[in-house]
């Protein structure tokens, strides 16, 4: 048999870059197609693997944001200072180019709409992005599943997603989201302008009674915040799933 | 830095050749039972450790060196794998 047909094994493919999409200054949609793609769940991620002319390499680890039900795959990357890998990405990548990666990894951190829910996402800046996977999958299954979004981000320009977020939370059984804006607030605004803490969960995340399932992604200190102050709520453990972002976002 | 285990599922998969971050296994020092997605997981050190999310035991150390894998299961009990992928 050949290795290429051992059910699992995950082989390096080459995905053809058709689509760039600028979310913020600092982060871009790379949509791909590729061939013999064989599907993903939501919340999963892909290895990445850049291999210079002198066969120098590096590899890291992204998030897949689109939805199952999408045609194309789609990796969201933030740039990231000295990101070797996030920097080519959102700098110099150009539609026709092709990129090398393997997946999808991951059978954890996943959400499909048959595991129900509540839902609760709690996302610290690019943290969305397998959260946005599990908003968009479960608006394209049309689940009837509640979900609650607690999105904190440094400013109103550094929202990723934003339009679609308002698009998706104003349709008819569409997400609560919550945003907290940590660093500078627009003129006007009334909403949180604090990172995420114990009291704020506990005024917008679903209390404990409703047996919710809580994703949180986002840099390590917000990822162990976050499930800290969910266990403190009186979240079961076993109930709160955590994606740290650490130093493979480079 | 700390990420989780699930971040060493594309290495891991190199080996198993398959998806291991939903496989469970106990810790040998304070006897929890997780999935490997659960655990911590550092990928700075020479090759990748993982270790309890309860009490920070290392529960198997991977790295890739002269042509092989080598693995070591030193700090757990148990490893559970299922029979159909």
């Amino acid at each position: 048999m050949a290795r290429a047909a051992v059910r699992g094994r995950l082989n390096w493919m080459l995905g053809e870059v058709v689509e760039l999409l600028d979310e913020t200054p600092r982060v871009r949609s790379v949509v791909l197609d590729i061939p013999h793609w064989p599907g993903h769940r939501a919340g999963q991620h892909v290895d990445v693997r850049l291999t210079a002319e002198d066969g120098y390499q590096a590899q890291r680890s992204y998030s897949i944001a689109s939805a199952p039900e999408d045609r194309r795959l789609v990796l969201t990357v933030e740039r990231l200072p000295d990101g070797e890998v996030s920097s080519y990405l959102v700098g110099e990548l150009r539609p026709g180019d092709s990129l090398e990666l393997r997946g999808p990894i991951g059978g954890y951190f996943v959400w499909e709409a048959r595991m129900g829910g509540p839902l609760l996402l709690v996302a610290g800046g690019s943290g969305i992005v397998p959260l946005m996977a599990m908003l968009r999958h479960r608006e394209a299954s049309r689940a009837a599943v509640g979900a609650r979004l607690v999105y904190s981000s440094r400013s109103w320009e550094e929202i990723i997603y934003r339009e679609e977020l308002e698009r998706l939370a104003s349709g008819p059984d569409g997400p609560q989201v919550t945003h907290t804006l940590t660093r500078s607030q627009p003129p006007g605004w009334t909403g949180y302008a604090r990172r995420v803490d114990g009291a704020m969960l506990a005024e917008v995340a679903w209390p404990p009674s409703h047996a919710p399932t809580a994703f949180i992604c986002g840099p390590t200190p917000f990822v162990e915040t976050v499930a800290s102050a969910l266990v403190l709520l009186g979240y079961p453990a076993t109930s709160v799933k955590t994606e740290r972002f650490g130093p493979t976002g480079g | 830095m700390r990420v989780d285990g699930n971040a060493m599922g594309g290495m891991l998969s190199e080996v198993f050749a398959r998806e291991v971050t939903s496989a469970r296994m106990a810790c040998d020092g304070c006897g929890k039972v997780e999935p490997l997605g659960a655990e911590h997981a550092y990928l700075q050190a020479p090759g990748m450790v993982l270790r309890c999310r309860h009490c920070e035991q290392v529960l198997l150390v991977v790295t890739r060196a002269n042509g092989a894998y080598l693995l070591s299961f030193r700090g757990m009990r148990w490893f559970e794998l299922p029979a159909e992928p």
